[in-house]
């Protein structure tokens, strides 16, 4: 049975999943504040406003500098010491520095205050500030608030927190209607391979969350199914389930197996057949097979580790392992939603090392006595991991590149193999 | 609050970082939540460094916010002074974790390690990177040199016995803008004078090697903005004189060489205008007539932009129209220099501010920092980078220094590739309307791949404000504001004879000639207005 509420857990049926060690100590990946850098791009005419500290504008401007040359459409509130010592009215300041955006973007019609760890420390209340400021500014732009701490998210998390924050202010779908929504950002090209393959089915309205502009916020109802791209969605995909979504468990689209297995998943709660979805996506898995076959002999047979950070590392490390013949030393991840990745984790080998969580001398201890041959980490680790002779990839790459679907199979291997190939062409 | 887009400084713990990250064998336990870590890919993908900054974090999440992150904070030193055994400990936190004031560097203390703790106080939301910088250099010079610190009389005692003076060389950290060059350059400039470099700190340097400073017989503060507090201590407790002109183009680089022979009482001309300084002859060539009067504008850090400022004006002939700084520390010195070119200073750190000065000035060139390279890429002008913060390419693998003559010639090199050489602009300004050797063409040296500056330069000429795109929007409405207050009419042949003109001095070609025509009640100007005020005015 697919259509599962999703306050109800799925029990693995019977076979064996990997069991999960917790680590805690020093941790290395960005905070939910990262997710801004992908989301001003996807939702057009939003704008993110960080109400942080300076430390939350250079990560920004770290994170995200080496991609945006035009203006970006977030910005930093820096709290200054005038703020906290009260000499300032925080919510006063506030409302001077939205309405100085709003002055200077008149194209904006949605604003985010996301939340920073001071803002959260001091408790500055960005629900009533949001409130607040979207009576004040009616009808020219809607206002949300979300937090993006670094105390309570972990980099793609920020995403979650966003996506939720959406959920209240989505349209009711009209009773006696259905419709299928697609949540977590993706590219648009490949939000439209998907559209095609589902309309193909005669599986229609296909709604995407979070959407390309504010004007075009999906509906949601009791006739929504809702399949998750991403998986980091847990909050928002329990948000969606209270307004009375069914959410349908799947792998998530990454590679043949997982991509055919979410399809069915949406096609089994359109009372679709999979036979008729293998039919449709036959073209397609085809030329995915071409694509994963050139990159595969690449890959059969390396070892590869994840150290902790996107949230992508059990998916990602499914499709490298099925369909790339790789052998899997360690698979880390911030941590493990086990209502979203069960269907995940029925598929991994139950031998497979998978680690919640970070104490990151100790993982790389780890690391340096198994020497894989490629390990998947974040910006911060990845030279210096070159620079011991190990090679790596970076994660927030697979956050940022079109990955998903079978027409993206290729190119998702392709990122693992590059690292691989360029160390064999390389003589210096 | 203050509405920040891009920032020329991170928070002051990210000084700290950039001093422990540039010496060996000490340990910054920083104290922050989770996310703070991203710091570290400043120093490993942007300058490319092949180790981790030495920086253990405490990464506390909001669970442990209402248990005991002090207790996490001792944890976290214990298991870092175990494992790394640094000489000498740093202990700092971060924006948040000054909130919760749980004092990581008194708890530090009371821990009973058996090296030097130095607890740090590093006020995030007053400070910013280069004071954190300047303030952990110092506090550590001080923090270990403190008890050696002579009674009055008896400080050549530490001086070392050698044949040749010695120097310091104090400033250069890790992410400094080509700090690494520098340093060979000012060894082998100072080498030249008959002088050998003592230590060099904080780059490369372990406390053992800060203990040794007093050995010198005087201190060189290369870059004021992490050094001058150390300059000065050092000053005042050990009596080390102190060479301060910072040694960036001709002039300058002539200066430092006459401070160091007033200090040493040496002769230092031996190191004068080695025969591989070539930036003096190709500044006087002929082919460098065309740089006279280029209209430049400096922004960047004060000893980076006044140094600039000095070389552009002196030694290649541009005349400066713009100069600033975002280190409000430093001023008073980007302030007398601006008096010296007859320009208003701009001493801010917005960077939208800078950009709208930019526009302003309307220069030919932009010297700036990764800011302003972005400020000039929308506004179609060539640039040049002279100051941090940068980004990876301003990394050369190259040897590209900015001090000594070596770094005269990489000035030369890099300020003057972006401009159109010589012939080639007489020719454009001759052929004005070839369609295809027009003012909006690149330079031909750069390639057909490098973007034409048409569609910006005419967004900011005629104010076309798409409300969408994000591209020229400020100087565009700037521009706009002052095209919608004109009420001179202008015959469609004066019009016409105005677009030939070359952009960057189109705006002021307007502007004067409709001041010019108002004043005398002109009603329409006429391509014989536009004649007359060019007479008028000059250039």
């Amino acid at each position: 049975m697919s259509v599962t509420p999703f306050a109800a857990p799925a029990q693995p049926q019977g076979c064996a999943v990997p069991s999960i060690e917790r680590e805690r100590g020093q941790r290395q990946v960005f905070c939910g504040l990262s997710g801004i850098v992908w989301l001003h791009r996807k939702i057009q005419d939003a704008f993110f406003l960080v109400v942080g500290s300076r430390t939350c504008a250079h990560l920004l401007q770290s994170a995200a500098g080496v991609m945006i040359f035009a203006e970006p459409r977030f910005a930093t509130a820096i709290l200054e010491d005038r703020d906290l010592a009260g000499m300032a009215d925080c919510n006063q300041e506030l409302d001077r520095v939205v309405a100085e955006v709003l002055e200077r973007r008149p194209d904006i019609k949605m604003l985010f205050l996301v939340g920073s760890c001071p803002s959260e420390v001091i408790k500055l209340d960005l629900g009533k500030a949001a409130e607040r400021l979207s009576r004040a500014h009616a009808g020219r732009v809607r206002v949300l608030d979300y937090s993006a701490s670094g105390l309570e998210t972990t980099f793609t998390q920020g995403e979650d927190a966003c996506l939720h924050a959406l959920v209240p202010h989505l349209p009711a779908l009209p009773s006696m209607e259905r419709s299928l929504l697609v949540v977590g950002t993706l590219p648009d090209i490949v939000e439209d391979q998907f559209k095609r393959l589902f309309n193909a089915l005669e599986i229609e309205p296909v709604h995407f969350l979070p959407p390309r502009n504010a004007e075009s916020l999906p509906p949601v109802g009791p006739g929504t199914s809702v399949l998750l791209a991403q998986p980091f969605l847990g909050e928002t995909a329990r948000a969606l389930h209270k307004r009375g979504a069914a959410l349908l468990h799947a792998p998530f689209p990454f590679g043949i197996e997982g991509t055919l297995a979410w399809l069915k998943a949406g096609a089994a709660a359109w009372g679709v057949a999979p036979e008729r979805v293998e039919e449709v996506a036959a073209p397609a898995v085809a030329r995915a097979r071409l694509g994963l076959e050139r990159q595969r002999e690449h890959l059969a047979g390396k070892r590869i580790s994840f150290l902790p950070d996107s949230q992508l590392e059990i998916p990602l490390a499914r499709f490298l392992q099925r369909e790339c013949g790789m052998e899997l030393v360690e698979v880390a991840t911030p941590f493990v939603d086990r209502q979203l990745m069960d269907a995940e984790l029925a598929l991994l080998a139950p031998e497979t090392r998978l680690t919640e969580g970070q104490d990151l001398e100790t993982q790389l201890d780890r690391l340096r006595a198994a020497r894989p041959d490629l390990t998947v980490c974040g910006l911060g680790l990845a030279n210096p991991l070159e620079a011991e002779g190990l090679r790596t990839k970076w994660s927030i790459e697979l956050v940022f590149s079109p990955v998903h679907g079978f027409d993206q199979a290729g190119d998702l291997a392709e990122l693992f193999v590059r690292p691989l190939l360029r160390n064999e062409l390389l003589k210096v | 609050m203050q509405l920040t887009l891009w920032s020329y400084e991170g928070p002051p713990h990210i000084g700290a970082m950039r001093v422990a990250t540039s010496m060996k064998d000490v340990h910054l336990v920083l104290h922050a939540p989770a996310g703070d870590t991203y710091a570290d890919l400043l120093f490993t993908m942007i300058e490319r460094r092949a180790a981790r900054p030495p920086v253990a974090y405490t990464t506390f999440q909001a669970r442990e916010l209402g248990g005991d992150t002090a207790a996490l904070v001792k944890e976290t030193i214990a298991a870092c002074y175990e494992r790394f055994k640094p000489q000498v400990l740093l202990v700092g936190e971060s924006c948040t974790a000054e909130l919760i004031q749980d004092q990581p560097g008194a708890l530090a203390q009371g821990m009973g390690l058996p090296v030097p703790v130095l607890p740090l106080e590093l006020p995030a939301y007053t400070r910013k990177e280069n004071w954190g910088a300047n303030e952990t250099f110092y506090q550590l010079v001080r923090g270990l040199l403190k008890a050696r610190a002579p009674e009055p009389g008896q400080e050549s005692a530490l001086r070392h016995g050698g044949e040749r003076p010695r120097a310091n060389l104090l400033g250069p950290t890790a992410l400094g803008f080509r700090c690494r060059d520098d340093v060979t350059e000012i060894t082998r400039l100072l080498d030249a004078a008959g002088v050998d470099v003592h230590v060099v700190a904080p780059l490369g340097a372990s406390p053992a090697d800060l203990l040794r400073i007093p050995e010198a017989d005087f201190n060189v503060c290369l870059y004021p903005e992490v050094a001058d507090q150390a300059c000065d201590w050092l000053r005042r407790t050990f009596k080390q004189p102190v060479v301060r002109s910072v040694p960036i183009g001709i002039g300058a680089t002539r200066d430092f060489l006459d401070e160091v022979a007033r200090i040493t009482g040496r002769d230092t001309s031996s190191a004068r205008d080695p025969i591989w300084s070539r930036m003096p002859w190709y500044s006087r060539s002929v082919d460098s007539t065309y740089l006279t009067g280029k209209r430049v504008f400096i922004f960047g850090d004060a000893t980076h932009a006044v140094a600039a400022a000095r070389v552009a004006s002196e030694e290649l002939g541009f005349t400066v129209v713009g100069l600033g700084t975002y280190a409000r520390e430093f001023a008073r010195e980007v302030r007398e220099a601006a008096k010296r070119y007859g320009v208003e200073p701009l001493i801010t750190d917005d960077y939208l501010e800078v950009e709208a000065r930019v526009a302003e000035a309307h220069p030919e060139l932009v010297l700036g920092t990764q800011m302003e390279r972005h400020i000039a890429k929308r506004l179609g002008i060539p640039c040049a980078v002279i100051s941090a913060p940068v980004h990876v390419q301003d990394f050369p693998a190259r040897y590209a220094p900015q001090m000594g003559y070596e770094g005269a010639n990489v000035l030369f090199d890099t300020w003057v590739h972006p401009l159109m050489m010589g012939l080639e602009e007489h020719l454009v300004t001759m052929f004005r309307e070839d369609f295809e050797f027009h003012d909006g063409a690149t330079p031909s040296h750069l390639g057909p791949g490098a973007a034409p500056r048409d569609a910006v330069a005419e967004t900011a000429e005629g104010g076309e404000v798409s409300g969408a795109s994000s591209a020229g929007e400020a100087p565009g409405e700037d521009e706009g504001a002052g095209a919608g207050e004109t009420v001179m009419a202008w015959a469609a042949d004066a019009e016409q004879e105005l677009k030939k003109i070359p952009f960057f001095v189109r705006g002021k070609a307007r502007r004067n000639t409709e001041r010019y025509a108002a004043e005398r009640g002109i009603q329409t100007i006429t391509v014989e207005t536009l004649y007359d005020a060019k007479a008028h005015f000059g250039r």
